[in-house]
């Protein structure tokens, strides 16, 4: 088993002229969790997106479980496998059921069969607590049960690793809750975690390591305890003074 | 929905002014056509003391406008192979028959549809198909139409959206171009010009040409209500599809033409009535469809006198199938899109 889950080394990114990430050097140990946060356009969405190709990188080179991402199109599907990803708008595909969503990449990528796929997709969405809605349709749950739905939907894939991008901030307030603790459940469970999030509750219970990105750079890295006690940097500072109120 | 709120005496008024002015617009025409109007099986002669419609010409002529000039003794052959081409359409309109054995049905019915209308084979005697005539040529034009020009259209779209230069600029540069003529004009040319580009020898009959040119252009109006609906689907679904590892092709089937089609139900549906009427351009390429007939039923010079029947008669006929398809349009609305929390 590697050691490392995630590698990026010098990475740069561009869209167009901005330059989002500046020589971003990163790495995710397995089993490891780790918080990104920082001010919006900071960069840290665009990060982990380049981590499964959602977004290509101009510079640098990204070992993700030993492969590197490149233009090599096999290499992007192996690693798309093995990492999960939970969005913003949790981006559930409206026109099927919740257990239809969670079934559709078991048999087109894994190539189960549909008996199996339900039984694989029944058993995690009695985990994310959500077994009973598995015949009803995205639009007629909440935004807290369609996010619990994504996660069960990525954890189908059976992935090494999973990759939040800003899970709860598009949820109400009261719901915010419901996707953490099955958050925190799951990282329980040792699989390698990226969270980006402004959740700092969450990130000093849960996180191993936590990290803060300004202007498309890691301008600190720290274990929660230090990061959120004795920050270094001042923008930092500043930014949990916002964050914590 | 609005709740049952006393009814205020205003909107009473406007209620019955409404309905008092339709009543008074309609009767005329309900005593033309039902009161005043001669019924039955009767000469022409019949007819000759009323102001009202004479329907008698409908039991002469009914046979000739709805078969045309096809031999009177095998019109049960038109018949059942409208049927056919007909009951395989409106199954595959319900979408709880949407399976395999679907696709079996769409390649016997033609082929059973061509084998019964142009005979030949099987005991049955050969029909060319310059006798094949009225609502079987309505019905076979528009099924085949709509059938075959669907799914070019979807391709169309696809590619128009695509990232490939070439392809998109193919799709494109096709609809355009489609889009750009009239469709008598796709007919001309595909009746009158098409012969003379092909190699000598090549003899394609004028039903084929006319098919296809019906085909061809109606590819090119689909293409654009289905690009519609795709571009309705969210960049979200497709990083979805993405990040689950499901590849390009499968995206497209699976998760963003299912979305993309139900959000165009009611202008795809549109399209397939403009279809259904457009058929009757091909009369101008001097095919005998339904509004052929029944001008071939009117040159009898003893029947002459009752156009506005014949042309009520096939106005009903079109307008039954026209307000079939706008029925199915909301009851597919209302399976994929309210029954599913989204409107």
């Amino acid at each position: 088993m590697l050691e490392t889950a995630i590698t990026l080394q010098n990475v740069d990114k561009f869209y167009s002229d901005f330059h989002v990430l500046k020589d971003v050097n990163l790495t995710v140990r397995n089993g490891e969790k780790l918080v990104v946060c920082g001010p919006s356009g900071s960069g840290k969405s665009t990060m982990i997106r380049c981590v499964n190709h959602l977004e290509s990188h101009q510079a640098g080179s990204i070992h993700v479980l030993g492969v590197e991402l490149n233009d090599d199109v096999r290499n992007i599907a192996q690693i798309r496998k093995s990492v999960g990803m939970v969005f913003q708008q949790f981006n559930l595909f409206p026109h099927l059921t919740v257990l239809e969503n969670c079934t559709l990449a078991q048999t087109l990528v894994s190539r189960r069969s549909q008996d199996e796929a339900e039984s694989v997709a029944m058993e995690l969405l009695t985990r994310v607590r959500i077994a009973d809605q598995a015949r009803k349709y995205p639009g007629q749950l909440s935004g807290g049960q369609q996010q619990r739905v994504a996660i069960a939907r990525s954890l189908s894939m059976r992935p090494k690793i999973m990759l939040f991008d800003e899970p709860t901030s598009a949820l109400d307030p009261e719901m915010v809750k419901e996707v953490l603790d099955v958050m925190g459940e799951l990282a329980s469970d040792g699989i390698t975690m990226v969270c980006v999030t402004h959740e700092m509750a969450f990130a000093r219970s849960v996180a191993d390591r936590v990290i803060f990105m300004d202007h498309g750079r890691i301008v600190e890295e720290n274990t929660p305890a230090e990061f959120f006690d004795n920050p270094a940097e001042p923008r930092l500072r500043d930014f949990l003074a916002q964050v914590l109120h | 929905m609005r709740s049952k709120t006393k009814v205020s005496a205003g909107n009473r008024l406007i209620t019955v002014l409404v309905f008092g002015v339709v009543a008074l617009a309609l009767y005329p025409l309900f005593r033309w056509a039902v009161i005043d109007a001669v019924w039955g099986n009767l000469g022409p002669e019949a007819c000759k003391e009323t102001f009202g419609a004479c329907w008698p010409v409908i039991s002469e002529k009914g046979s000739l406008i709805i078969f045309g000039r096809y031999p009177a003794a095998e019109l049960w052959r038109p018949a059942l192979a409208s049927a056919l081409l007909l009951g395989t359409a409106i199954v595959t309109a319900m979408p709880r028959f949407w399976n395999k054995a679907l696709l079996l049905a769409w390649i016997a019915a033609p082929l059973l549809f061509l084998t019964l209308m142009g005979g030949g084979i099987l005991g049955l005697s050969s029909v060319p198909s310059s006798q094949w005539g009225g609502l079987p040529i309505t019905i076979m034009l528009s099924v085949f139409g709509i059938g075959c020009a669907f799914p070019l259209g979807i391709l169309l779209a696809c590619g128009r959206l695509s990232s490939k230069p070439v392809i998109r600029w193919v799709a494109t540069s096709y609809i355009e171009a489609v889009r750009g003529v009239p469709l008598i004009t796709v007919l001309f040319m595909a009746t009158f010009i098409l012969p003379l580009l092909l190699p000598s020898g090549w003899n394609i009959s004028a039903m084929v040409r006319a098919q296809v040119a019906i085909i061809l252009f109606t590819a090119a109006y689909l293409a654009e209500v289905v690009r519609a609906g795709m571009q309705t689907v969210p960049k979200g679904q497709f990083e979805a599809c993405e990040a689950l590892g499901i590849s390009r092709f499968e995206t497209y089937v699976k998760v963003v033409l299912p979305q993309a089609l139900s959000m165009v139900i009611a202008p795809t549906i549109n399209t397939f009535v403009t279809v259904l009427k457009d058929t009757s351009l091909v009369a101008i390429v001097s095919i005998s469809e339904l509004l052929m007939t029944a001008r071939q039923a009117l040159a009898d010079p003893v029947w002459r006198t009752h156009f506005i029947e014949v042309y009520v008669f096939i106005a009903v006929i079109y307008f039954v199938f026209c307000f079939a398809m706008g029925k199915w349009s909301k009851s597919l609305e209302r399976a994929y899109i309210f029954s599913k929390g989204r409107e």
